[in-house]
Order: structure tokens, then sequence, then C-alpha cells
């Protein structure tokens, strides 16, 4: 079994500084995704992983073994890309086959896990088809294939969904989870600016922004406490709104609120972070009142925009048997336990 | 088409006809007239006869058939091995070892065959390389020549070739040998198929640095059809040089079957 460690890695083109200083462990038999906007670093910190690029600082460990210096294909990872990259001019079978017979291992041996990791993956059907004639999601499940059937300790897994159409992505990411309760071992490194793909599939997220990681934790961590308004906003919506903290919540436009304020030093300025389907439609604990600015029907779902105090709050609410009207003033609440405070300062009390 | 009513596409048409004709097909259409003719003297040539062809594949000019064929297969494949490699090696240098590269190969394009032709001479009339009087300095000098085509050919697939098909291989633990054998060459295989075709033909058709430099018992084709219409013997040049032309032909098209067969996107 073998984790990742990132250890202090810088990546630079240039002089422009694309990695700054990652420190971040995936623990063996984890599924680590690193979550964030283009541009963000988490390619570039998956590739340093690969041995694609070479970091300007720092180590990438894999188990035990410090792979900062060794070529790729002596790093013992399995990798799928977002264009699959699936070998066009030879048939499935030996596109799972490559890793095998490039790692010299027993010629017997070969056609059993071809059609293992074939029959992991539903494809055991295609294997002799040329990519060709497969569609997207069959390409993806045989570079999966691909990946698995060389037994890597870690598989490397870039955007690998972002190709597909909504409905296959679901279906897919459904099957990713359960080739994972099915290799527990391997760990997982998978990369996405979807944080739907994140939150269903991973043990644990990392969020990166402008070249850093910005947070790191489970995904009910993230999403019920997160420490920074960029996670705050990244992972799932929020409600993001300026406050003063007082001695039992804070102060939101005048308007004092109850909540557990946590070491935040009372004074202090803060943001207030409350999720939109947490907010309730009337009277109730933390109220805030305002007027209409616009209303969607999401199907299952209203979701209102509401001017408080010159800051638009959302609010996703069960479906209304009344809608109300554009300028109707409304009440938004949300229960103390609902709310989180970030980016104050702390105090020792 | 850009060209949307009938009567336009006709004109269109029309006018491809009266340009391309006279341009290109008549002087073909003259050569293959005359290869068949006894003597030429009004407005058609008087024949018909096969003389000429009778001639022209057998004793000198079979050999000289043969000589051409060795020396084109034997250019063409040397420089598609220099041109492929040399590609593959430019393709990891940065910009400006990438255009010296580009320039160096490009040179002997630039130059005057001729000069080329003279500067082979030269170089290897002397040991310790002595070639002068022997068929290989022919199949040098042509495989200078046409190596560039090679090389420009190679290296534009190259660049089209996506990365991603060797960082696959390698993240699979394909070692770099392995994988340009295994899945680069292979996707390159049309282009270098295309490249081997045109360089078949440049070498078939050489003679201006030829003349500089074969020996009398390495005459291609292209100097047999100077020499021929140069005596005079103007009917067996013209089938001389059909045969030059359908041999050519022939390769290329078996070329491009393979190409056809090879090309998998």
């Amino acid at each position: 079994m073998s984790g990742i460690r990132f250890d202090g890695v810088s990546v630079a083109y240039g002089g422009n500084t694309v990695l700054d200083s990652l420190d971040l462990t995936v623990e063996p038999g984890e599924v680590m995704a690193l979550l964030g906007p283009s541009g963000s670093g988490k390619t570039t910190a998956l590739r340093a992983v690969a041995g694609f690029v070479r970091p300007v600082g720092g180590r990438v460990l894999i188990g035990d073994r410090d792979v900062t210096a060794l070529p790729p294909h002596k790093r013992g990872i399995g990798m799928v890309v977002q264009q699959y990259a699936l070998f066009p001019h030879m048939r499935v079978e030996d596109n799972v086959a490559f890793g095998l017979k490039a790692q010299k291992a027993p010629r017997a041996e070969i056609p059993g896990r071809v059609a293992e990791a074939l029959e992991m993956t539903g494809m055991a059907a295609y294997a002799g088809r040329y990519p060709r004639e497969l569609s997207g999601g069959q390409q993806q499940r045989v570079a999966i294939a691909r990946a698995l059937a060389i037994r890597p300790g870690v598989l490397l897994l870039d955007e690998p969904l972002s190709a597909l159409d909504a409905q296959l992505r679901s279906g897919m990411l459904a099957e990713l989870a359960r080739l994972h309760r099915e290799l527990p071992d391997v760990s997982i490194l998978y990369v996405t600016h979807d944080q739907v793909e994140a939150l269903t599939l991973a043990d644990r997220i990392a969020v990166m922004d402008r070249a850093g990681l910005q947070d790191c934790g489970t995904p009910q961590e993230l999403y019920r406490a997160p420490r920074t308004e960029f996670t705050a906003s990244f992972v799932g919506n929020a409600n993001l709104l300026p406050v003063t903290v007082a001695e039992d919540g804070a102060v939101f436009e005048g308007r004092a609120l109850t909540l557990d304020r946590g070491r935040a030093a009372p004074g202090s300025t803060a943001t207030l972070c409350v999720r939109p389907h947490l907010l309730g439609l009337g009277a109730g604990p933390n109220a805030l009142s305002g007027t209409i600015a616009e209303v969607q029907w999401r199907g299952s779902t209203h979701r209102l925009y509401v001017d408080v105090g010159g800051h638009r709050v959302k609010a996703d609410l069960p479906e209304l048997r009344e809608t109300p009207a554009l300028g109707d003033r409304v009440t938004l609440h949300f229960e103390p336990r609902d709310a989180v405070l970030l980016g104050a300062g702390v105090s020792d009390g | 088409m850009l060209v949307h009513s009938k009567s336009g596409r006709w004109a269109a048409w029309g006018l491809f006809g009266l340009l391309f004709l006279p341009l290109f097909a008549l002087p073909l259409l003259v050569v293959v007239a005359a290869s068949f003719s006894t003597h030429w003297s009004g407005a058609f040539p008087s024949g018909p006869t096969t003389e000429n062809y009778a001639a022209a594949v057998r004793g000198e000019s079979l050999q000289a058939l043969t000589t051409s064929l060795v020396t084109a297969v034997a250019a063409s494949l040397l420089a598609l091995a220099v041109g492929t490699w040399a590609a593959l090696a430019a393709a990891t240098l940065k910009k400006r070892g990438k255009r010296l590269m580009d320039a160096l190969f490009m040179l002997p394009v630039a130059v005057p065959s001729v000069v080329v032709g003279l500067a082979v001479l030269v170089a290897f009339s002397r040991p310790p390389v002595l070639l002068n009087g022997t068929g290989s300095i022919v199949v040098l000098a042509h495989t200078v020549l046409v190596t560039a085509f090679a090389h420009q050919s190679v290296s534009a697939a190259i660049v089209r070739l996506d990365p991603a098909y060797e960082q696959a291989a390698a993240s699979l633990g394909a070692r770099p040998a392995y994988v340009l054998w295994r899945v680069e060459l292979p996707l390159l295989l049309p282009s270098l198929t295309a490249a081997a075709g045109l360089c078949f033909a440049l070498s078939m058709g050489e003679l201006s640095a030829t003349m500089m430099l074969y020996p009398p018992d390495w005459m291609p084709l292209p100097v047999r059809i100077f020499t021929a219409t140069d005596r005079g013997s103007l009917f067996t040049g013209s089938a001389v040089a059909v045969v030059l032309m359908a041999a050519t032909l022939l390769v290329l098209l078996a070329v491009s079957r393979v190409r056809t067969r090879a090309s998998y996107r």
C-alpha cells in the first residue's frame, strides 16, 4: 500500500509560479480530490506526481520512495486523463495489455489480467474493437481498465469525467466509487473543478486556488464548517455576509444574530457563511427581512434572491405553493447552528 | 464550393480546363504522343509505332531504370531514417534550436542542386572517403537533397501528435524506446509513408546534381533521357520519359495504399 506525499512542492514555468510549496498527504487507500478553478495548480500537482513536470523545489513521495527525480515510467502509477489518450492503432485488449507488456509481465499472465481489468470496467465485450469504434463513456472505461491492469499503488485521475455528458457522468461517478470499493488499497488522486464529483467520491478534498492549498478536509467538514470564504463559495453554494462579532453572536447591518461565535474575538469584523438551503421562509430565530429581487423555479425547489440591507441573500426553499412576487417583503431565518463565522480575529478567551 | 449557380459552376470548370489543360496536361500528352511516333514534322506526329518502347525497356535503358529505382529507394529510406531521427530529436529542443535544425536541413534545398552535386563531388573525390566513380555517390547526393522533405514532413506530424499518448504510455511504465517503437512511430506511419513517397518521386526525377556525379556504370533514367534527346533521339527519349513517369506513379500508388491502411484516425 502506498500513499502520496507532497513535501513543499513548487513548480514554476519561466519565473511564473504555478504551484507554491504544496504540503499534502494522501493516505494509503484514500481518495483525495484536488478541487479548484482552472489555473489553481491542481493539474500541475497531479503532473508532478506523474513525473511530467519537474518541481523547482520540494519532494514528491509515493509510499516511502522519493520519486522527485524519477522518470514517469519508473514511478508505478496509473493515470487517466480527460481525453483518454487511448492508442488509436491498437485494439481495446492491446491498449489494456500495453502496460503489462511494457513492464515485461510474464507472457502467460497477460491475457488473464487484461480480461480481469476489462471485466472490472464492464468492457469485456469490446476487447476486439478499436478505440474509434467506442463511445466517449466506453473509451473512458477502457482508459481506466488500462490504468488498473498494471495494478498501480497510486491512481491519478485528471478530470476524467469532464468530456462526458451529464447523465453519463453521474453513472461513471457511481462506477468509480464501486471500483474503489473493490480496490481498497489503491490511493486515488482525483483532479476536478466539479464540486459534485469531489463531494461524491472523495474521502478528503484539498481545495486549491491561486497556485496553493486553501483548505483540506472531509467533504462534510468543508461543507459544514469551511475555513475560508473561497472554500465556502467553491464547495457548495454560500451566502457570505459581512458582520461584526458580538458577545453572543454577530451583528449584521444593525440586526443582532445569535450564533456560536467560537473563538472569534468580539468587536472584530468577520464573514458570516450560511448555506442557501438552510434558510427558512417566515419568522424564526435570526430573522433577516428584505425585498424579493428575483424568483427562480427549479422544479423541486424555489431559489429566492432577497435584498437584505443592501446585500443579496440566496435561499433555496422546497417548492412554494404561493410564489412571492418581485418587490414583496419577506423574512428569512436560520438556526444558530447552521451558520459559520469566517476570517474573524481570534480571541484567547 | 464557393460558386452556387449551375451556370457559374460550369464556367468555373471551363476556366479550370482552359488553364489546366495547356499548362499541366498538354506537355505530358505531347510526350506520350511523341513516344509513339517515328517523326513529327506537321501538326500531328506520324506513326504510331511501339519501337521506341521496345528500345526503352531493354539494354541501357532497362539498366538505367533499375539504377534509378535502386537509387530512389535507397535515398528515400536513408532520408527517412535521418529525417525522422532529426525531427524526433529536434522536437525536444527549444525554439531556437528547432529553427537552427530546420534551417540546416533546408539548406540543400535552398542551394541550387548543381552546387550540391559539385560539393558532394569535391568532398568525396579524395581519401579517406573516396566515393567518386561509384554509385553510392549518387545515392548520397540524392539523400542530401531529399532529406529536407522527409524532415519537414515528419516534423510537422510530430507537432500534431498529441503528447498525451506519450505520457499515457510512460505512465504505464513504458521506457522511452518502447514508447517510440510501439506508440509514436506507428502513429507517425501515415506521415512517414507520405514522406517516403515524396522523397522517392523527387529522387526519381533528379537530374542536375546527378549530372555532376554519375559514373558510367550508374546512369539513372533522367540522365538517360537527357543524353538520348541530346543526341537527337527525341522519340526514344520520350518513351523512356513515359517509362520513368509510369514507374514513379506505380510506386507512389503502392505507397498511397500503404498510407490508407496505416491511417487510423
